[in-house]
């Protein structure tokens, strides 16, 4: 009964993607026009040509009117969504799905968050009116629980474990060393990442992805049109998105070394897709590095590693860009930044880049299937979204 | 006749932490004095450790039958609202009791006594008087040092006492005293002679004469006498004045834990309890604004009750806390606050409707498949059916650390917040914050039991709710 999907029915035509950062001249209005503009240029588009839009924003406006206001969208539907850090993978799976349904020709999905103007450190959620019972637990925290858990079930001293988190986000920030776009553009030692303040132990501060500005957005159409746009368009293999019944924090048998919302996005991306070996299939992914943790238990849900030896493929090297199966190409959220709702499509981003050959130094040698993936919320309590793309039909 | 009311059990709460008198001298680099006094953590208030002491109180006593409750303390941590309805959704009492809270003077807990019995003699089944003190003082006073905070819970009963109420005598005089105007933190006191000489030593010599007179019994029958005085030289002359063989008297834990306002004399009580034999007779007294006396006798019931947490369990079970964190935990000393929002208030309907959950901590089970869960469920977690929920209590059930979060970016007085998933034991999972713990030593396994506390105040909210702690 899984999803029936979409295989090679849409395909993007157009993206764009502003540089993340601490963008203190820019506002949301921007940031959106900034990569709404590069995503029509890159279409070879007019902005009216545009049929309907998706915005995908977590806090930094409601409704439409955050997009069609500073675009000045003539009289068309804008809908915005939100599904936490997933938002913007959101917004596109709305939009291919839109356009495959005949509804519309072309349609624009754009994702955009303004983190920096709050002042706080770190992610702040607002909650609706409640009894005081809720705990108040910080992202890094709640991804944080993972790292005792994992070390524990695959016998991984602390130290150990430390090590294979560290190399995590000194690959991530070496791929973003080459990336003009990414927040933050440079190497940094093992030795730095390691010794970083703590947040959530083990978790120190460069364990953490960037607290970001940003947008990015994609124009997609049916894929019989692609070519009418351009010469090189991706197409849409698979989408799968899932919101858990939040076991984790409830049930027992969770023992908080997995994402069971990934693996099932996974396992239905993969069927989708006709994916059946993804270590071997998936030329390059880019997926949801929130956190250190999150990464090396990612790549086990996804099937990337068997069970309880992510960490060893982390230490040979099998996710580094020279590696058999590359992972954030781009720097990832750890060194790109993670303004919420532009993430997801931002991660297309490097898809469209690589698949057309234009990443630059970090480019990869004829990817031809790739992978994003997504997720909102805390292990055993979350949305994951999983997208499978590819630069050939078939 | 009348009834003859007794106390029918009981339980008694010493907070986790300890200062150590020579900490506050190392800062302030006063005179150090020796022992140490038990401070409430940055999670409790004079309620929360109310709440401690009531649960151990009504193991042995079922809420079902208390008619009536007293909660007591100098520091209520609402100016208006009824603590003791905190309590009392806490200790999951039925609705239809009468309630107050009683405050003023650290003399406000035998009154509450007092009133307890009273109840009883009017009719009620089973009163419930819980009574809890964080005592605050200024930084470098007297009282800083000899304060401590602490709560004891007493269910009184004319049925199945182990110590029976034989007498009470009572006496109110207006004298300058302590006293702590509206909007004070920190009490003022007179200077010591005049109220040693002219008010403690009268008028405690007197209150016990008349309860003693009351009850035909001699100074010499007394097996135990409890005096709560501010000064420890009252006691002396009492002794002096009744020939009574200062060994009598219970130690007054000045150099453990400090005296806890209004819950000392009942805390003092509480610890002699354990060791009387039936038929002794223990007397017990305070002063404050007048006197208060009430003399026990303890049946052959005592034998057969045990606290669950007794208070000399509670003194050995402590752990260090800095002067520095106190003073930031008591906000004597302001912090530059978090770069992170203020806690939310709760709100008032949310808060009504969860009332069993948030302050009871009863859960649901499913009685389709039996799993315990937690907070209460719609639909079950494990077999999906809708409506097989029934309510399930988890606040007296241990659990074990399945995996923690040492948080050191969440808003806290006192920082880093420690996180655990916990399991429970006979079913059930919860992630909630551990508190009176050393976050480096937390680790996968541990086991812990739930206690009462408050998370934050926001907007003038005091938002209790429950925390995971190690085994006391």
């Amino acid at each position: 009964m899984a999803s029936k999907g979409i295989k090679d029915r849409v395909a993007i035509v157009g993206m764009g993607c502003t540089k993340f950062g601490e963008h203190w001249d820019k506002g949301t209005e921007d940031l959106l026009v900034d990569a709404a503009y590069q995503a029509y240029e890159s279409a070879g588009v007019e902005p009216n040509d545009i049929d309907a839009y998706w915005l995908g924003t977590m806090g930094s406006g409601i409704s439409g009117l955050t997009l069609s206001e500073p675009l000045k969208i003539q009289y068309k539907p804008v809908t915005r969504v939100e599904n936490m850090c997933a938002t913007g993978s959101e917004a596109l799976r709305q939009a291919c799905y839109a356009v495959a349904s005949g509804a519309f020709d072309i349609a624009m999905a754009i994702g955009v968050e303004k983190l920096k103007d709050s002042g706080y450190s770190g992610l702040v959620i607002n909650n609706p009116p409640n009894d005081g019972t809720q705990g108040s637990m910080t992202a890094p925290a709640s991804f944080s629980l993972l790292a005792p858990a994992y070390f524990k079930k695959y016998g991984l001293d602390p130290d150990k474990g430390k090590d294979v988190l560290t190399r995590i986000a000194w690959k991530n920030h070496k791929n973003g060393a080459k990336n003009p776009k990414a927040q933050f553009q440079k190497e940094v030692s093992l030795e730095a990442i390691k010794n970083s303040p703590k947040i959530a132990d083990p978790l120190g501060i460069m364990d953490c992805s960037g607290v970001s500005d940003g947008s990015a957005a994609a124009i997609v159409v049916r894929a019989e049109d692609a070519h009418k746009y351009c010469k090189n368009p991706i197409y849409i293999k698979a989408l799968s998105f899932i919101a858990g019944p939040a076991e984790g924090p409830l049930s027992q048998d969770y023992d908080f070394t997995t994402f069971r919302e990934v693996v099932a996005t996974a396992k239905d991306a993969y069927a989708q897709a006709g994916i059946t070996n993804p270590r071997e299939q998936i030329s390059m992914a880019e997926v949801h590095d929130c956190f250190t943790p999150t990464e090396l238990v990612l790549y086990e849900d996804l099937g990337f590693s068997p069970r309880g030896t992510a960490w060893q493929d982390v230490m040979d090297g099998f996710f580094d860009l020279e590696g058999k199966l590359p992972v954030n190409p781009d720097g990832g959220l750890k060194s790109f930044g993670h303004p919420i709702g532009a993430s997801g499509l931002r991660m297309m981003y490097e898809m469209w880049l690589q698949m057309r050959g234009e990443a630059g130094p970090r480019q990869i040698k004829n990817p031809k299937v790739g992978l994003t993936h997504n997720l909102g919320g805390a292990p055993g309590r979350c949305v994951s979204f999983v997208s499978v793309v590819g630069s050939q039909v078939g | 006749m009348p009834v003859m009311a007794g106390i029918v059990s009981y339980g008694s709460y010493v907070p986790y932490r300890r200062l150590k008198r020579s900490a506050i001298a190392a800062v302030l680099g006063t005179p150090a004095g020796k022992g140490e006094r038990a401070i409430a953590s940055f999670d409790e208030d004079s309620v929360s450790i109310a709440v401690e002491a009531v649960r151990d109180a009504l193991k042995a006593a079922p809420p079902g039958d208390v008619q009536a409750l007293i909660f007591a303390t100098t520091t209520p941590p609402y100016a208006e609202k009824l603590s003791a309805a905190v309590i009392g959704a806490a200790a999951m009492l039925p609705a239809e009791i009468r309630a107050s809270d009683m405050t003023g003077s650290v003399r406000a807990g035998l009154s509450a006594l007092l009133q307890g019995a009273d109840a009883i003699g009017g009719g009620a089944r089973r009163a419930l008087v819980a009574i809890g003190d964080c005592r605050l003082a200024a930084p470098e006073g007297k009282a800083e040092q000899t304060t401590g905070d602490g709560a004891v819970a007493f269910v009184l009963g004319s049925e199945g006492a182990i110590a029976e109420i034989e007498a009470s005598a009572s006496l109110t005089r207006e004298f300058l005293d302590s006293w702590r105007a509206q909007g004070e933190r920190f009490s003022h006191s007179w200077e010591e002679r005049f109220t040693l000489t002219q008010a403690h030593s009268p008028l405690l010599g007197t209150v016990i004469k008349h309860v003693l007179e009351k009850a035909k019994v001699a100074p010499s029958d007394l097996s135990k006498v409890i005096l709560d005085a501010p000064n420890v030289r009252a006691a002396d002359e009492i002794a002096r004045a009744l020939k009574i063989d200062p060994a009598k008297f219970s130690d007054s834990f000045a150099l453990t834990v400090g005296q806890t306002g209004a819950a000392h004399a009942g805390l003092m009580l509480a610890a002699a309890l354990p060791s009387a034999k039936p038929g002794d007779r223990i007397l017990v007294a305070t002063v404050a604004d007048g006197a208060d006396a009430i003399l026990f006798r303890v049946t052959p019931a005592n034998a057969g009750f045990k606290p669950v947490h007794s208070v000399g369990r509670m003194i050995e079970s402590k752990g260090d806390v800095s002067y520095a964190s106190y003073l930031k935990w008591r906000e004597i000393l302001p912090t530059e606050p978090p770069r992170r929002p203020d806690p939310e208030r709760p709100a008032g309907p949310p808060m009504m409707r969860s009332e069993k959950w948030k302050f009871g901590f009863i859960g649901s089970r499913c009685t389709n498949c039996g799993t315990p869960q937690l907070p209460p469920q719609l639909v079950c977690v494990k077999c999906h059916q809708r409506g097989k929920m029934e309510p399930y209590g988890f606040a007296d059930r241990t659990a074990k650390i399945a995996t923690y979060a040492i948080d050191r970016l969440a808003y806290s007085l006192n920082p880093p917040t420690v996180n655990v998933v916990i399991d429970f034991a006979g079913g059930g999972r919860f992630l909630c914050e551990m508190t009176d713990c050393e976050p480096d030593k937390v680790a996968i396994g541990d086991e812990v039991e739930m206690t009462f506390r408050r998370l934050f105040t926001a907007d003038g909210v005091n938002n209790y709710f429950w925390k995971a702690r190690p085994r006391r």
